[in-house]
């Protein structure tokens, strides 16, 4: 067997087939976690022998230490118990019954409540539940819900007149403390101090306005209360959505299982990052992918492209080809240093004391931001894109070299026209290896711009719109902070598996729109 | 002034090893010269020597002279483009650029400045036609130049190196990859192309070098034994050596 070479056949094949086993266990098991976590799924009603009652989503059954079988339950309701999910012994249960009338609310803080209606007042319309007006109940809190969506619109225009107003008074109060310093003009002073009344007026109105829309919200009350009969009154800025997950049907769950997905990519994080969307994040983490993709191809080809083949080949290229090679091998966390000592402190506090010397202290580029955390991975990506592009150069025969060279073509007309066309695909692979390393990265931006909640987006309606300074939402690192920092990390687990999904897929159609690019190049480069 | 090709006293060595051993040799105007010999005996570095293609080795030392139209192609002031413009070469290997057929012929006229569409349009089929490949391909002129045979990509490398209008052309081997009819179709072209171009060819064909060269030199491990015309050559050899090789004793 070993003579014939069978025997090293079916070690390759083996290798290969668990390494196929390997990469598609994880992904099916981030798969199956990740699209699990926006299914609603039936809530029990859990009797137990001593007669009490507790209402909770069966998450998973185990055997503990003491060889009990235990169940876990989701109850919610943090705001009654302090916590979100509670283990039972199988032992202890009575019976398990789902009761149709349990309603489920999301909510914008304490998270998921599970329990009872008892009343509902909108508008002057006080109606106390009971089973016979559950119809009419719930159209009311529905058609509620729909006021409050247009309400939320309004509330939305007016945050952004008062982020206008707050931003024309920053700047008032920058033009100010510039005119203070430079020389005392009183009647620019008196001016731009009229200037920022009327903007405070302008501020009260909308102000008021804005109380007066929350008002409204606050003015409709729903009444619950749990399995054990405390009460709590929510209103409408409280509801998020609310569904009776025993009475739905399959059709009704799938529909609330795609709104939940829609939430989930188009919506910002609620509750410290466990429940509502990653918007944010997705977008912090392709606009860096981009910036770091326009940084680093120009360095990395150009870089090569010297070094294979204008530089003199001899110990010094060997020496630093060597230290190129090296330098994809060192700690992603120590280019996070280097980012931040170089780029953060001493290119961006060197630009600070130049061009925002109105700002100071407080810093606007000498501080963390998506600049340069994606110069950072930049940095940290460039050997790869060498590497590939002094292969893909190496690659093109020297006979086509040559054979242009014979034309009269000077050694640059040659690299532009003929080898740097035929190399593209290859130094488009060294693209594409680069943008897969630096979407999964999370150490070195922790320290250069990552942060786990971005009051604002780096890309915006206000001039200059791309804020390249601003820090920014990174899926890797949302998925270390909600599974790793988050005080409940145990109601935030599903998010971790969502999250972790959206990220391989994200990576995936990085690569495969970068494979697409490349493999319509080679087409055209064959003619 | 002298036209045609003239070394004098070349020698060249790559680092320590030397390749060309003081050769000197006329080659005349719109005649075809063949260079024959054994391998590794400097034909092909002599021909490189003439549009200076050795320059990108950077181990190559190398004195004497060589004029062409009684230009010093090795002196300071001349610029080696303007040497590679006037003399064109076609490769062992065919080498086509990985570009449309159009695409490979027009880039030598566009890295020489030619802009003007309908000119360039006009040389690609000349150029086409006097390499007797226009029949050929002349549907398919957008489509990948690596879609033709092995005879006809050669013939697309002879088209591209004469549609720069050179007055001497190189072939180094141009047959050698090719089966015996497409071997046949670029001798033809060989003896139509001297009309109008100087032609150096390096062969290991001695019947080839018959066929269609005018004049002959033997070199033979860096030294230039014999040159004159070819029928001299191969019918009435001056040295032993030349015969030797000629008959097929060595080599």
């Amino acid at each position: 067997m070993k003579k014939n070479g069978s025997f090293y056949i079916w070690l390759t094949g083996c290798m290969m087939a668990l390494s196929v086993l390997l990469v598609s266990g994880l992904i099916g098991l981030v798969m199956y976690y990740g699209f699990a976590t926006f299914w609603q799924k039936d809530v029990a009603l859990v009797q137990l022998k001593n007669n009490s009652y507790i209402i909770g989503e069966i998450k998973k059954k185990e055997i503990n230490f003491n060889n009990d079988l235990t169940v876990q339950l989701k109850t919610g309701n943090r705001d009654f118990y302090g916590v979100d999910f509670r283990w039972i012994k199988d032992s202890e249960i009575q019976s398990i019954s789902y009761d149709k009338e349990i309603l489920h609310i999301e909510r914008d803080e304490w998270g998921s409540f599970y329990g009872y209606p008892k009343s509902f007042e909108h508008k002057d319309k006080k109606i106390t539940y009971n089973k016979n007006n559950k119809n009419e109940f719930y159209n009311l809190i529905n058609s509620s819900l729909k006021d409050k969506s247009s309400i939320a619109k309004k509330i939305n225009v007016i945050n952004k007149k008062i982020g206008e107003i707050n931003f024309k008074l920053s700047e008032l109060e920058k033009e100010k403390r510039v005119l203070s310093r430079v020389n005392l003009n009183e009647n620019k002073i008196t001016k731009l101090d009229e200037k920022k009344l009327k903007l405070l007026n302008s501020y009260k109105i909308e102000e008021k306005k804005l109380f007066e829309n929350i008002q409204i919200l606050n003015s409709t009350k729903l009444v619950v209360s749990d399995i054990e009969g405390a009460t709590k009154l929510l209103t409408l800025v409280n509801i998020i959505r609310f569904n009776l997950p025993n009475e739905l049907t399959l059709r009704g769950k799938i529909s609330l299982y795609l709104s939940k997905i829609w939430e989930f990519l188009s919506d910002k994080p609620r509750e410290s990052n466990t429940e509502g969307g990653v918007f944010p994040a997705i977008f912090g983490t392709i606009l860096m992918v981009l910036i770091m993709s326009i940084a680093v191809l120009p360095l990395g080809v150009i870089a090569a492209v010297y070094l294979n083949e204008y530089a003199k080949q001899g110990k010094t290229v060997a020496l630093i080809r060597i230290c190129v090679n090296n330098l994809a091998g060192v700690p992603s966390i120590v280019f996070g240093v280097f980012g931040l000592g170089f780029f953060i402190y001493g290119i961006g506090g060197s630009i600070d004391t130049l061009f925002y010397q109105d700002n100071l202290p407080s810093p606007t580029y000498g501080t963390g931001g998506i600049l340069w955390a994606s110069l950072t991975l930049a940095l940290l990506t460039v050997p790869v894109v060498i590497v590939a592009t002094e292969e893909s150069l190496n690659a093109v025969s020297k006979g086509i070299r040559d054979g242009s060279l014979a034309l009269g073509a000077t050694k640059w007309e040659t690299l532009r026209n003929i080898i740097i066309p035929t190399s593209l695909p290859g130094i488009l692979t060294g693209l594409i290896l680069a943008i897969s390393r630096a979407t999964g990265e999370v150490a070195p931006l922790m320290i250069t711009g990552v942060v786990k909640l971005a009051p604002s987006m780096p890309l915006d309606g206000y001039f200059p719109y791309l804020h390249l300074e601003r820090k920014f939402m990174h899926l890797g690192f949302h998925i270390y902070d909600v599974g790793f920092q988050s005080p409940n990390s145990e109601a935030a687990l599903p998010m971790v598996f969502s999250t972790a999904l959206l990220l391989i897929l994200i990576v995936i159609v990085l690569n495969s729109s970068a494979i697409l690019i490349r493999n319509r190049l080679k087409l055209k480069h064959k003619g | 002034m002298s036209k045609g090709i003239e070394i004098r006293n070349l020698n060249l060595s790559y680092g320590s090893s030397k390749a060309l051993n003081d050769i000197s040799l006329d080659i005349k105007e719109k005649q075809v010269t063949a260079f024959i010999g054994p391998s590794g005996c400097g034909k092909s570095t002599l021909l490189r020597c003439i549009n200076r293609l050795n320059d990108l080795i950077d181990s190559v030392t190398m004195d004497g002279e060589i004029k062409i139209d009684g230009i010093d192609i090795n002196s300071t002031g001349y610029d080696v483009t303007t040497l590679r413009r006037n003399v064109g070469m076609v490769f062992q290997k065919s080498n086509p650029f990985p570009m449309s057929i159009y695409e490979n012929i027009a880039y030598g006229l566009k890295i020489g400045g030619e802009q003007n569409k309908g000119k360039i349009d006009h040389v690609v089929e000349e150029s086409l036609k006097q390499a007797a490949l226009w029949e050929e391909v002349k549907n398919r002129l957008n489509d990948s130049a690596f879609g033709l045979s092995g005879g006809q990509q050669q013939r697309l490398c002879i088209a591209r190196a004469i549609a720069i209008e050179p007055t001497v052309l190189l072939m180094d081997e141009p047959c050698s990859a090719l089966d015996p009819v497409a071997t046949a179709k670029i001798e033809e072209l060989i003896t139509t192309l001297k009309d109008d171009f100087t032609i150096v060819i390096v062969t290991h064909n001695m019947q080839q070098a018959s066929r269609v060269s005018d004049y002959t030199a033997f070199l033979f491990l860096g030294d230039l034994i014999e040159y004159d015309e070819t029928k001299k050559i191969f019918l009435n050899p001056g040295k032993q050596q030349t015969n030797d090789y000629i008959s097929g004793r060595f080599g």
